[in-house]
Order: structure tokens, then sequence, then C-alpha cells
């Protein structure tokens, strides 16, 4: 049994105190010391949020606000097209998109949102990229689009009852619909709120100021609908929804259309639509957007109880042959009640219903090419 | 008479058959535990040999045989419910035993109150 490492410089978001008060056992992610887990435990967290509703400190990700100095924020739209192979500039006001930033290889650099305030796009970006994703959009954008990052805390607010929660401090909350932006007045901060997240149910992204973000969580975690979570669940609930982690479902060797991410891609920037193109990696993704690819991301089901983790090689053959494919995260779906995965594997083998197998120390267990998501989202559309 | 490792594993010996699971303290380190694998019965293992593995949401582990000797029986309701580790480590929710090949290798174990000042 192995002990865990001891942090070396970690940073702290401004709800640190919160997770201790609230008896976090905290670890190391992407350079902050964040909450794993509470007393409660990953099962009852995951279980929580898809029937409840979950607290989750998210302050680590990255935000950053994009504005034309013409205030012409179009020009930030097209600007920001040739980073990103979607529908930037039909991105209304009060609205969000999922996207990526692509590389010259057409690999992804990062995943991310793309929120319309009106007068600023929002990013937000995972944490392990953020520095560099700024680095890249500044090395890009043409002078007179500005990147700012925005210093404030990131809570999200997910389940089934996170409405009813949210809408006690702002009942402007209830008429959003799943992807949309508004600011919202929480304990008399103006807050900057997405409805969208991480989990596959309902809920809420809302940005903080660092000095209201204590308050803003007490009031939120005193509600009975609510409960603090780690990111312990927020992975196991994340991988439940098919939604990918990048750096490990994603990354910069795998591409939109092997991802199975095209559906973020409209019509307009693929081929004869009125901006194809025009994006790093263009080549290679408008070319595997039309001629399909050789490998696929695909979910994954172990027959039996074992999890099957992010690393073990994908054979079609329980005996003999060379690995098809590598699973590239799995583990236990609590609302599933079995182990879970998603991976690459060759196209041939990427119908639901085929039978793999996946070496486990040693062993090839069976598992059988699944749909995502493995459960109902609960987005309100 | 009951003993630790330095791997988090608790010993208790009875006569040449030694019971063996995870300490209280491990089994809360781990978190909620949703699988275990349990060695075959008359298997032989080598003190240190991976004897068990555990999984928790998170991540895999090992558990070694913390002496040597042959598996006699094993704990086929921790494989069935895992939560027992979690809920009663040091009791039902034992792994499984050995016949002991040499009961004198006990001597190398740690005693409680090494154990607790190890996780202390």
């Amino acid at each position: 049994m192995a002990d865990a490492a001891e942090n070396g410089d970690q940073q702290r978001t401004p709800l640190y105190d919160f997770h201790i008060e609230n008896g976090a056992r905290m670890v190391g992610f992407a350079g902050y010391e964040m909450p794993v887990q509470y007393p409660r435990g990953i099962l009852k967290e995951h279980l929580q949020t898809r029937s409840m509703a979950g607290l989750f400190d998210i302050s680590h990700m990255g935000q950053l606000s994009i504005v034309a100095q013409s205030g012409d924020l179009d020009e930030a739209k097209l600007a920001l097209e040739a980073l990103i192979p979607v529908d930037i500039l039909g991105i209304q006001p009060g609205r969000q998109r999922y996207g990526f930033f692509t590389d010259e290889n057409g690999g992804i650099r990062d995943d991310l949102m793309v929120a319309n305030f009106g007068d600023r796009l929002v990013l937000i970006v995972n944490a392990a990229n953020k520095a560099a994703d700024e680095a890249h959009l500044k090395q890009h954008l043409p002078s007179g689009v500005v990147v700012e990052k925005v210093d404030r805390a990131l809570i999200a607010l997910q389940g089934p009852k996170a409405e009813a929660a949210l809408a006690r401090l702002d009942a402007d909350c209830a008429s959003m619909r799943f992807m949309d932006v508004k600011s919202l007045k929480l304990l008399g901060e103006d807050c900057p709120v997405s409805r969208s997240g991480y989990t596959g149910e309902d809920g809420y992204e809302i940005s903080v100021p660092n000095e209201a973000a204590a308050r803003i969580a007490h009031a939120l975690l005193g509600m009975d609908e609510v409960e603090a979570i780690g990111l312990g669940a927020r992975d196991s609930l994340r991988l439940e929804a098919g939604l990918c982690l990048h750096g490990s479902d994603i990354d910069k060797t795998t591409t939109p259309s092997e991802a199975q991410l095209n559906w973020a891609i409209q019509k307009v920037r693929r081929d004869a639509g009125a901006r194809s193109g025009g994006f790093l990696g263009e080549n290679v993704i408008l070319q595997q957007v039309r001629d399909g690819v050789r490998r696929k991301r695909v979910g994954l089901r172990p027959e039996g109880r074992a999890p099957v983790r992010g690393g073990a090689q994908i054979y079609a053959s329980e005996a003999d042959g060379a690995a098809i494919g590598e699973v590239t995260s799995g583990g236990f779906g609590p609302s599933v009640g079995g182990p879970v995965a998603m991976g690459y594997v060759g196209t041939a083998y990427s119908e639901p219903g085929t039978r793999l197998f996946a070496d486990v120390r040693g062993k090839r267990l069976p598992l059988d090419v699944s749909k995502l998501p493995f459960v109902a989202l609960g987005f309100k559309r | 008479m009951q003993k630790f490792t330095k791997d988090h594993e608790w010993v208790k010996i009875d006569g040449d058959v030694a019971t063996i699971g995870i300490t209280a303290h491990a089994a809360e380190q781990l978190g909620d535990l949703v699988f275990v694998e349990l060695p075959e019965e008359g298997k032989e293992l080598g003190k240190g040999d991976n004897a068990a593995v555990v999984e928790s949401v998170k991540a895999a582990s090992d558990v070694y045989a913390p002496l040597s000797g042959t598996v006699c029986e094993v704990n086929a309701a921790i494989a069935e419910d895992p939560s027992l580790v979690n809920s009663d480590a040091t009791g039902e929710g034992w792994f499984f035993k050995l016949k002991l090949k040499d009961a004198a290798e006990a001597d190398g174990l740690l005693d409680e109150a090494a154990y607790k000042q190890l996780i202390a």
C-alpha cells in the first residue's frame, strides 16, 4: 500500500480554508492543493450529485477574458476562429459553446468553453494548460484583440437540485437554459454564470470574486440539497457522462475526429462552409472530417467487476495478437454500478457491442464497446 | 497476537495460521473500495509477494503477503461486497488466511505501538 506523495510548491484556491473546515482530503492537482474527497467519500459524493446537488471548487481552472480594442466583438470572435475550429462568430450574446485549441498537426492542445457575455468573450480552460493557453492566444491573436486573465474563483453547482438551490440567491438562474450565460447577483456580488458543467447533470459554473468565494460557497453548502464534492467524484461523474479529460482522453496526439468531437465543428468551418478552415491543423482535421479516421474514441464496459484503468492495452482476442487500442480513462461508475472506461480502438472494432479484451495485471479481461454516455444526461435544454 | 506491517496490513496469528487484512488506516486512506481480487486457495506465497489487489474509485493498490505460507482460506464476502473492508477492516473485512511456513518470520513484524507510531 503506497503512501500519498508530499506536496511541494502547490498553490491554494480562495476556498482552501473552506475545504479544510469541511474535512477534505487535499491532493496536488495541476499545481494546486485541491480536495479529492470529503469525509462522506467519493461514492456518496458521486450519487449525491446525481440525485441532489454538489458544490465543486474549480478555481484551479483558467478564466480568460477576450475583448477587441475597437469595441467590435466580432473582431475578437473571428480572430479566435484561427485557433479554434468552431463557429465562434455564431455564438450569440448570452450563449456558450464547447471547443478546442488545435495545433499544426490537427492535435488538441486543450478543450474549453467559449462564452459570449455581450461585451467580451470568456474562455474557461483546463488548469494544467492555462498558462500555455494564455501564451498561445497572446502569440497568435492580432494586437487589437486583448487577452486578460480573470483572477476570480470558480464554483460549480451540479445536479438536479442545483437550480432550486441557486435560485434562492438569484431567481434569474431558473430562466437560463443549457449553455446559456448570464451575470447573476449572488449575495450582492456580480457573478458571470453559465448553465453547464462537467458531470452530465444540469447545473451551473459560477465565477465569483476571490474575497466572496467562501461566503457564497458557505451559503450554498448551508442548503439542504447541497454537499461539497471533491475531484474524485468529479472524475467518475464526467467519465460516466462520456466527457473527455484533456491529458487523458484527448491531447496533442489525438484529433477531433478520432476523439469523436466532430459535432463541435459546425458546418460553417468545414469544407464548403462560409468560413471553412483557417485554423491550425485544418488540412488534417478537415480531411478526417471528410474521409473518416483509423481509430476512434469509444465507451468500454468491462464484463467483470475489475475496473480497467487508463493505459490498459486493448486486444481483439483473448489469447494472442497485437494491441488494437488503449484505454485512456477508466474506473468504477457509481451510478452504473460497475466499471466503465473509454479509450481508442481501431475503427474496425468501434461498433457498440464489439467484444474486446483489456490487459489488467497480465490477464486479458473481456469488455464490450459501448455507446457513450453511460448515464442519461440531465441537461435542461 | 496481532501484528502489523509497514505496508499497512494486519496479521493475526493463531498457531501456524495467520489471518491477514489491511488496517483501518489503510482502508480510510484508500477510500471507498469497489473491487477486491483475492489469491487462490492453495497458492504458495513468499513474504513480500503480491497477494491481493484492492481498488478504490480512484486507484488500484497491491496487498503483499506479510509472511511466507500457503493460502488456506479466503474471504469471498469482501470480493462480493468490497465495502466490508471500509466498514470493518480488522473484522469482517479480513482478506485471507495463510498456513505459515515459518512462524518465526512473524518476529520481524511491527507490534501495535510501533504501527501506531508509523501512521501518527
